[in-house]
């Protein structure tokens, strides 16, 4: 698949070219990633991360919007709505 | 200081190496003087004496009852110290750990030091220190010990192999065999954390703060248990290699019913939690060495979660699952969409994957 | 009790209420079964680990892709890799999940067992780390995978030549997606009706590239996430599409994915390589399948740099039908190895061997048959 996990971008450290590099945070740990690909991603935004490299940035809209579709199917079952 | 192939028809004497008084030779280890010297010197007075200190062929001792429990294990951990622990206090705490799961009340142990030429003195002071404070913390007592050198490559720098005997204290939990639909199982604390810490300091995954090790002494927990439930404690086991996973297949094996856990159930720290994710890990096939699995009669978990609680070990017990009729699979776990799927074994030591 | 860890953007995609919700909307819009097509191995291993497949069995029968990068590289590259950890001047390096899978005769696991040197890296930057510490050991990374791990590897030979590390090269196995998914296509025995593409890849790629694909086969395809939620939505987006007879391309993973993809991605991508003809272990050779180094970095293809130790070429095992399960055309348990000669400790072929492969997934997550 290209096992690929949302993190927060918690601080840039470099913009050097191929040497970018970001601290990004996932739950409980930090791990130091490269931010080549995504340059335009800003301290607090989730990216996504794959073998090392930030491969995406997250748009919390088009996150949000996922539930919005859902809520729009019909009746809510108590489900607790999408992210804040 | 490596050993060059003769080259020469010159007679190569044996002179044992130069001791620099800073690293191990094969002389350490050779019966002469320099094994007096090291035991009676370094390791003894490290260990705190004792017995150990008449350098007897063997240990004499006395028991408080007939009924005991003897244990074997061996600790080859790379690295020798890594966050939350090293290679002494583990193999203290794994060996302890065996004995108070299978019912016993640790008393002796064994400690036998397989060490690799060249190891630095100094690293073998921080081990011996680490399991003299083990030691005392588990108040059990080293009876006996034996040492050996073995040439550079022929070992990865210190093994250690253990064997503990405990006295079995009635009722004893009668096992994994007696296990029935309806018991119930819990887990005493947050699985995957000495799998995830060793792991990320071997292979240097660079995460931070680097995940802790469990590595903990399991006897206190298993005496209130004991205490707690008498006959209703049926099993207990320490999850080790494979994880709580191994433990339920081990179980479901052995009792024939299905073990079913519940995902949502299962406490996992923020740390091992993000690594897991990261790395393609599920945290029930990752090793532990201060957290066990244990199975209780029907209705009594929250007796065993409160009683779990009080002790350091088990302050984030929690439930597990159940014992069912053996159904789809010998272990299955009910995940998000509450469909109930086979776990799988584990199989291998985690590594890292892309898929 | 402490806190249960909360995962922003994957726990809310696993949430059981919403993931119910949308499997009775997919179950309320099918009027018959339709067959669909998950392209992605990360994506057949979510939907088997989730019982999602079992629980939509009656409407949309899920045919696992050819989506697991470590099961298509061909044999060759493996025992390649191989004799390149056992030379003793070389440490290989690659992902875990590539080191378990066998060649003609064992894996790169088995190989380091027997002395070979032979490291499981996180990242491809990693094994670049390794070499600025390894000066006198060549370090080799077997750079593996779809479009999603190729800006990866193509940073990794870019930090080498920056710093002018000249112990490490790349023995690259680089396999594209879109080649294959019109190879299944053409196959005049396809029942695929419908795809999920793979989020990953597209996160790179993008999406524009289906369009054509769309138009020319008039097949509906979903860009879609791994959780639960991003898998049901994109199977429901398909069962929609094919309840109306339309074919477009719809793109579920928009929180991922933009239709132009990553471009600062690509251009590092296409730096570095280009397309070629390439093996897939089970399809043969796929036209425009793979990627190469281009010639301005052959001094880092490890295939030039130890062009002498290339073995001859070598042939599957006879029982194996990974073949037919890579191209869909048979389900694992359709295979008379599987569960039997060919077991996750024991595999026969890739597919078995990768946590990502088809039949160890289904060797995983089926419940076994009843117990005698």
């Amino acid at each position: 698949m290209c096992l690929g996990i949302p993190g927060k971008l918690v601080h840039w450290i470099s913009r050097e070219g191929p040497f970018a590099r970001g601290e990004v945070e996932f739950d409980g740990v930090r791990r130091v990633c490269n931010m080549a690909c995504v340059p335009e991603a800003q301290e607090g935004d989730y990216v996504i991360v794959h073998a090392g490299i930030a491969i995406s940035r997250v748009d919390s809209q088009e996150a949000r919007r996922v539930f919005e579709e859902l809520a729009a199917l019909g009746e809510d079952e108590g489900w607790k709505g999408g992210p804040s | 200081m490596s050993h060059e192939p003769q080259k020469s028809w010159e007679l190569n004497c044996p002179v044992p190496l130069p001791v620099d008084g800073e690293h191990l030779t094969l002389a350490h280890g050779e019966g002469t003087r320099l094994t007096r010297k090291l035991i009676r010197d370094r390791i003894i007075p490290a260990l705190g004496g004792g017995q150990l200190a008449s350098m007897e062929d063997a240990a004499r001792l006395s028991m408080p009852s007939k009924s005991l429990a003897m244990t074997t294990d061996s600790f080859v951990v790379s690295p020798l110290f890594f966050p939350g622990g090293d290679i002494g206090s583990l193999a203290v705490y794994g060996t302890v750990n065996d004995l108070a799961v299978s019912g016993a009340r640790p008393l002796y142990l064994t400690l036998s030091f397989i060490l690799e030429e060249g190891l630095p003195l100094a690293l073998l002071e921080r081990v011996l220190e680490s399991i003299s404070r083990a030691v005392e913390q588990t108040k059990v007592q080293i009876v006996a010990g034996d040492t050996k050198v073995v040439p550079r490559g022929a070992a990865d720098g210190l093994f250690i192999n253990t064997a503990g005997i405990g006295q079995l204290v009635e009722p004893v939990p009668p096992g994994p065999a007696t296990l029935q639909e309806g018991d119930e199982l819990i887990v005493s604390g947050p699985i995957g954390r000495h799998g995830i810490a060793v792991l990320c300091a071997r292979e240097e995954l660079a995460l931070e703060p680097p995940p802790r090790s469990d590595s903990a002494p399991l006897a206190r927990s298993a005496e209130v248990l004991r205490e707690r439930l008498g006959t209703r404690l049926r099993a207990m086991r320490d999850a080790t290699r494979g994880g709580v996973a191994a433990v339920l297949h081990e179980w479901a094996e052995s009792c024939q019913a299905t073990l079913r856990v519940h995902e949502a159930e299962i406490p996992v720290s923020p740390d091992v939690r993000g690594a897991c994710e990261l790395l393609g890990l599920d945290p029930l096939h990752v090793a532990n060495e201060g957290t066990m699995v244990v199975a209780v009669a029907p209705g009594s978990t929250s007796d065993a979660l409160e009683a779990l609680r009080t002790t350091r070990a088990g302050k984030q017990a929690s439930s597990l699952g159940k014992v069912v009729r053996r159904g789809i699979a010998p272990v299955t776990i009910v995940r998000a969409l509450g469909t109930e799927q086979p776990l799988d074994d584990p199989r291998g030591a985690p590594l890292p994957r892309i898929c | 009790m402490e806190r249960r860890p909360i995962m922003k953007y994957l726990d809310e995609f696993r949430d059981p209420a919403a993931s119910r919700k949308l499997l009775d909307e997919i179950r309320r819009q099918a009027t018959r079964r339709w067959t669909l097509m998950e392209v992605c191995g990360g994506q057949t291993h979510s939907l088997l680990r989730h019982g999602i497949a079992s629980a939509l069995e009656e409407v949309v029968e899920l045919i696992h892709g050819p989506g697991c990068p470590v099961c298509v590289t061909p044999l060759e590259a493996i025992d390649f890799a191989q004799k390149l950890a056992l030379r003793g001047d070389v440490i290989l390096a690659s992902f875990g999940d590539m080191l378990r899978v066998p060649g003609s005769s064992r894996s790169l696991l088995d190989v380091k067992s027997v002395g070979g040197r032979v490291k499981a890296v996180y990242s491809p930057l990693d094994a670049v780390e390794l070499a600025r510490r390894h000066p006198q050991d060549e370090i080799v990374f077997f750079a593996v995978g779809f479009e999603t791990t190729t800006p990866a590897t193509a940073l990794a030979v870019a930090q080498a030549a920056r710093e002018g590390l000249e112990n490490f090269s790349l023995l690259v196995a680089h396999v594209r997606v879109l080649p294959a998914m019109e190879a299944l296509a053409d196959s005049p025995d396809c029942r695929v009706q419908a795809f999920l593409a793979a989020g990953h890849v597209c996160a790179i790629t993008g999406y524009e590239a289906y369009e054509p694909f769309v138009a020319k086969y008039r097949l509906p395809v979903a860009v879609t996430g791994f959780e639960p939620l991003d898998l049901l939505q994109g199977i429901l987006a398909c069962v929609r599409q094919l309840e109306s007879g339309e074919a477009r391309v719809e793109n579920q993973y928009a929180r991922g994915v933009r239709q132009e993809g990553n471009l600062p991605a690509q251009d590092m991508v296409r730096e570095v390589y280009e397309i070629r003809d390439c093996p897939w272990r089970g399809f043969g050779v796929i036209p425009r399948g793979g990627l190469r180094l281009r010639d301005a970095w052959r001094y880092y293809d490890a295939s030039v740099r130890f062009a002498s130790a290339r073995p001859l070429d070598i042939v599957e095992h006879p029982d194996c039908r990974s073949a037919e399960v890579l191209a869909g055309r048979i389900q694992p348990p359709e295979c008379p190895a599987f569960g039997t000669n060919c077991t996750p400790d024991a595999p026969q072929g890739a597919p078995m061997v990768s946590s990502e492969g088809a039949c160890a997934a289904y060797y995983r997550y089926r419940p076994a048959p009843a117990a005698s």
